[in-house]
């Protein structure tokens, strides 16, 4: 009963966002049909293109894996940006500095990239726990951080011989690059790499201890300290796992998309992951179908772009649109339901 | 240091003070807007094009505050009425906006249009020093020196102004003494919207800055940062602003001679306003500046205890 | 102004808080209200105040109706509240606090002016610039009592207004009160304290299981009072055991303190087995020696041993691995996760060095604490939808079967009586097998009816141990109130 009445709000929420969706493509003179054709065609028209959007698939899901574990410690974690970035830094330092064959070099880039990420998230951490600052503001703070020192890297130390531009660092040599499908640029091995992530971090909130202590912090860390936990170190533990994830998608973006370094390594995915993990409620089954329609959107814009001449940011306001309406529909949904109940509900008197 | 690079920095923080001084209002009443740095380049967007088209530089602005004023709505909507958590659906507006003000300021690009014009008072514009740095600047900066100080004045000074704060501080006693918290709430969001508009189409209209993708991108983000570096205290939060502006024009003279940081020197006054927040936020700094009192109630400030909580009458 | 009350019902779901309840008041009256917790108290004051609208019945104010569905509106009519715990800002002054609510017309001129009035009147000592949080909740009743007095209060309802304060606040309150209704207010004294209501009111009204029981002119005899709030059965037995077990807890010249409150040079002695109450003001230490037995609360100074063995360097984790449990007075808060179901509650409780959770296990165990403890909810109820009592059962279903030490706060606030008798028939079983017990409780018959020793603090220090079947209630009110016996 409840559920129905889900679906329903859902499936309102989901037409009101295709009408603006419609009412901004009118206004920006696009053609609808050709659009919504590109839409599919866009992300899965050619072999490449589903490949393409797999590739980008993969950070989403990895960032969004992320994120569902420090939610679920109660965290605004918007350092991920940060973390996404620190992974690939880590990642492009392995794979310029060590020698051997791929199966090594790209084992210790994934390590490597974990370990950045997991620092960095850390880092947000201590600043949150010894600290008492906002973690949304330290994670904002590293994100710069982030940014600055990428950038630094990418001119500076690491930029291409004679060439001081922020196009990016030298191409990492054979050993570095993910394999990939023939002809393709898509990495089945960064795909698995995501969906282990995803599927580790389901098992770990419901099936573990940890997990439960986790959530258990996040829901109430004063009374989670009655029960014999130590949030401070379960709080650490959340921003190093969840860190380091995002730091996979890093690695993931370096090694098997970009296979250099560039500024703008984490795409704005880390943020974008944020809207997916809200839309899919913390769930991580759900992450996975919404992570790759966001991908698909992303990839259309692409095509938006290219063949019709549309701006690149037509995907992200779909996108946008999507999850506002979704949020603000399913909210009213919820408080018409607790209304209900509580007319209902058998309550002492206070 | 002469007196143009201070007039030059004061001319600079002004949109920054509009945001921060709107998000100190909404804050104030226990509202958090996280969707500041969206909202305006929305309204930098909206207020450029509105001021292209119909030639007013007037409209321009107020378009730009309507904008925000309507974003802040949804904010206070989506927190009061739908009981949706006010950082999730900041955040949501943030990167919808953002993306919003690309897609449709394309055509507005780099396009000259019309700016506020300087307008020197006269009299004042003779003071020696203080003459050329405050007064002879444009209306926005005049404006922003007014609401600094009519702000200040109205939290701090005034019937309505303790009802504000009463709101943001226990919405359950402002209740019982027969204050409508909510209505309150609706009201000082969506006016500390419209002065965050007013900051992100001051930015466009302010002398030949025009539109371009994202190039205020982030000053939302330092201007949430500066409303908790200046304790919700609107003279401190305009220091903190004008410190801001100071720290990006020393990082622009820095360039020259240090040609390796060139790029990353822009970007740096960013990470380190947030992270002087951060640092002045730490326990242990906190703890060490609450012998020094003077100095301690410079640094610290209170956040409303109700900040960020909505509140049902239920 | 004559208030009255026809025929007021509220239902709560199944529940119904308030069943037809009819009075009146009428100048210069003191009427109490009198009845247990839970018997519908809070209800009516919610319903005068505006909070909660009622759903059938009449309110008439001066014979004009009333329909209360904002605090506006009562504010409006002149009915002013004063909750138990006063509505106060802590970081605003005095006269900041004094100002929000008042027509607009008024400022800060004004404010000072009837502060210092209204305060000379009454024997008020308040310091308009100061900060509300420095002010005692004694004081800041004052304050509120003021500010209502200036808004032109001419029903006041005071909502169990001496649970916090001291003996010498509580005359001075009784001496405002009296003055008040000398002046023609209609007053409503809401309270469950019998001995204060017979020293204080004219009339009262006392309310059972949300009826009225009885209402009567005062003084009227203490055992007539007593059975129409109880009902004919009078409080249950208690089984006062003999046992005497060895010396378990050592509690030397300790010292603690917080920001709500400070313990100094305690010295108390726990046997195994044994029941301590502990007894006093709010603020008076005791919360804060609970809470540094636990190891919330550094000690500061003197010793704290288990078995002879110095525990008072340990933190909570630590003291929990001895077998110390501590029980909050928040239930809600501080004690179960909103949002949790009862399973994964026990899951948590069950120390489970496992990495992987069998949420079988998990399962067929919290079925079986639901039915030992007789807890009203599922396995996935989460602790939200449960009332008060049941948050209790759960609370004591999650605790390890055994502690030796369990350190509670107010053990049966807010219970109804039937759940407040299934806890201590609980807490006798556990004592019987050997667990000390350390409460605080601000019911003074719970303390003098289950402890061994009842240990009084004043002021930060404990002032008074008393072997509790020999404590008459009276006394311990007196001590607890700083009055020395002996």
């Amino acid at each position: 009963m409840n559920s129905v009445q889900q679906i329903k709000y859902f499936t309102g929420a989901i037409i009101i966002s295709l009408l603006i969706s419609i009412f901004f493509l009118w206004l920006i003179d696009a053609p609808l049909v050709d659009t919504a054709k590109l839409l599919v065609e866009g992300a899965f028209g050619t072999n490449q293109r589903i490949g393409d959007t797999f590739m980008i698939w993969v950070p989403l899901l990895l960032a969004s894996a992320s994120l569902v574990v420090t939610f679920s410690a109660g965290l605004w974690n918007i350092g991920v940006e940060g973390q996404i970035v620190a992974g690939a830094v880590a990642a492009s330092f392995i794979a310029r500095e060590v020698q051997g064959s791929t199966a090594v070099v790209l084992t210790l880039m994934v390590v490597g990239g974990f370990v950045g990420g997991a620092l960095w998230g850390l880092l947000v951490g201590v600043l949150r726990v010894k600290g008492g600052v906002n973690e949304i503001f330290g994670g904002i703070g590293l994100n710069f951080v982030a940014t600055g020192l990428i950038v630094y890297l990418v001119i500076g130390p690491w930029s291409r011989d004679g060439v001081a531009s922020t196009g990016g660092t030298e191409p990492f040599r054979d050993q570095a690059w993910f394999p990939t499908i023939d002809g393709l640029r898509a990495s089945p091995l960064a795909l698995a790499i995501a969906f282990l992530a995803l599927i580790s971090v389901m098992f770990l909130l419901s099936k573990t201890n940890f997990g439960l202590r986790l959530r258990a912090t996040g829901k109430n860390s004063l009374a989670a300290n009655r029960f014999g936990i130590a949030t401070s170190r379960y709080l650490l533990m959340a921003f190093i796992i969840g860190g380091g994830i995002a730091g996979l998608a890093g690695v993931t973006q370096a090694g098997a998309v970009y296979h250099r370094l560039v500024p703008s390594i984490s795409g704005g995915y880390g943020f974008l992951a944020i809207l997916i993990v809200l839309l899919a409620r913390f769930r991580g089954f759900w992450v996975i179908p919404i992570a790759l329609f966001f991908a698909t959107i992303a990839m259309a814009s692409f095509q938006w772009q290219l063949r019709l001449g549309l701006h690149s940011a037509l995907g992200g306001v779909i996108q946008g649109v999507l999850v506002l309406s979704v949020v603000l529909v399913m909210g009213y949904q919820e408080v018409r339901r607790h209304r209900e109940q509580i007319t209902t509900r058998d309550e002492t008197a206070p | 240091m002469n007196a143009a690079t201070f007039a030059i920095i004061v001319a600079s923080a002004t949109p920054l003070i509009f945001a921060a001084i709107g998000e100190t209002i909404t804050e104030k009443a226990g509202v958090v807007n996280l969707s500041l740095d969206g909202s305006m380049l929305l309204s930098a967007m909206t207020g450029f094009a509105i001021a292209y088209t119909s030639g007013s530089v007037e409209l321009g602005l107020l378009g730009g505050m309507g904008t925000s004023a309507f974003v802040a709505f949804i904010v206070a909507f989506g927190g009061i009425r739908l009981r949706l958590n006010q950082i999730a659906i900041g955040l949501i507006l943030t990167y919808f906006a953002t993306k919003l003000s690309a897609l449709l300021g394309g055509e507005f690009v780099r396009k000259p249009g019309p700016f506020v014009q300087k307008m020197s008072l006269p009299g004042l514009e003779d003071i020696p020093f203080f003459g050329e740095v405050l007064f002879q600047q444009n209306p926005l900066v005049y404006f922003s020196f007014f609401l600094i100080i009519v702000s200040f004045w109205f939290i701090f000074h005034t019937r309505r102004g303790l009802d504000l704060q009463a709101v943001g501080e226990r919405p359950e006693a402002a209740f019982a003494r027969g204050i409508s918290v909510n209505t309150h709430r609706y009201f000082y969001t969506i006016l500390g919207g419209a002065f965050v508009g007013l900051g992100g189409a001051a930015f466009s209209l302010d002398a030949k800055m025009g539109w371009s993708e994202g190039h205020i991108a982030n000053y939302g983000w330092i201007a949430l940062a500066i409303v908790i570096f200046g304790g919700w205290h609107p003279l401190r939060v305009a220091f903190g602003c004008y410190l801001f502006g100071a720290i990006q024009i020393i990082a622009l003279k820095m360039q020259p001679s240090l040609p390796d940081l060139a790029q990353v020197l822009p970007i740096a006054p960013f990470p380190l306003m947030i992270l002087t927040l951060v640092f002045l936020n730490m326990r242990v700094v906190q703890g060490f500046t609450m012998r020094f009192k003077g100095i301690g109630r410079l640094i610290r400030g209170t956040a409303p205890s109700a900040l960020g909580e909505s509140f049902w009458p239920d | 102004m004559s208030l009255e009350l026809r025929a007021i019902t509220k239902r709560f779901g199944s529940v119904v808080a308030n069943d037809t309840i009819s009075l009146s008041v009428g100048p210069g009256e003191i009427h109490g209200l009198l009845g247990e917790n839970g018997a519908g108290k809070s209800t009516l004051v919610k319903i005068l105040s505006g909070f909660v609208t009622r759903d059938q019945g009449e309110i008439e104010l001066d014979g004009s109706k009333l329909d209360l569905d904002s605090p506006n509106e009562a504010v409006a009519s002149g009915i002013g509240i004063l909750h138990q715990e006063p509505l106060v800002f802590l970081p605003f002054s005095v006269v900041d606090n004094f100002l929000i609510g008042s027509p607009k017309e008024y400022g800060h001129a004004e404010a000072y002016e009837a502060l210092s009035r209204i305060s000379k009147q009454f024997g008020f000592d308040l310091n308009p610039d100061v900060s509300a949080s420095n002010l005692s909740i004694g004081e800041r009743q004052q304050l509120e009592i003021a500010r209502l007095l200036w808004l032109g209060a001419r029903v006041l309802i005071l909502d169990e207004p001496t649970t916090a304060i001291s003996s010498i606040q509580r005359e001075k309150l009784f001496a405002t009160i009296r003055g008040l209704a000398d002046n023609g207010m209609s007053v409503i004294f809401v309270s469950h304290k019998l001995e204060e209501v017979q020293e204080i009111c004219d009339r009262v009204t006392i309310l059972r299981e949300g009826k009225i029981s009885a209402s009567v002119e005062l003084p009227s005899s203490v055992e007539y009072l007593v059975s129409k709030m109880f009902g004919t059965g009078a409080l249950p037995e208690v089984h006062r055991s003999q046992i005497s077990g060895s010396s378990l807890l050592e509690l030397v010249s300790a010292s603690a303190a917080e920001l709500t409150g400070q313990i100094t040079d305690a010295t108390l002695s726990i046997n195994q087995g044994q029941v301590i109450g502990l007894a006093g003001l709010e603020g008076a230490g005791q919360r804060t020696l609970l809470r540094a037995m636990a190891g919330f609360v550094p000690f500061s100074a003197g010793s704290f041993t288990l078995e002879n063995i110095e525990v008072g360097e340990l933190d909570y984790l630590e003291r929990l691995r001895l077998g110390f449990y501590y029980l909050p007075a928040d239930r809600q808060r501080e004690g179960l996760i909103d949002g949790l179901s009862i399973t994964e509650h026990v899951a948590l409780s069950m120390s489970d060095s496992s990495a992987v959770i069998d949420w079988n296990v998990a399962r067929s165990e919290a079925i079986r604490r639901i039915e030992k403890f007789s807890i009203k909810g599922t396995m996935e109820s989460t602790p939200e939808s449960l009332s008060g009592g049941n948050q209790q059962r759960l609370l004591l279903a999650l605790m390890p079967e055994a502690p030796s030490v369990l350190l509670m706060e107010h053990p049966t606030r807010g219970l109804d009586i039937e759940s407040a008798a299934w806890v201590w028939g609980y807490l006798q079983m556990l004592r019987e097998s050997g667990t000390s017990i350390i409460f605080s409780s601000s019911d003074l018959e719970e303390l003098t009816t289950y402890s061994d020793r009842i240990a009084v603090c004043f002021s930060g220090r404990i002032i008074s141990q008393i072997d509790a079947a020999q404590a008459t209630i009276e006394e311990l009110g007196l001590l607890i109130g700083g009055v020395p016996q002996r």
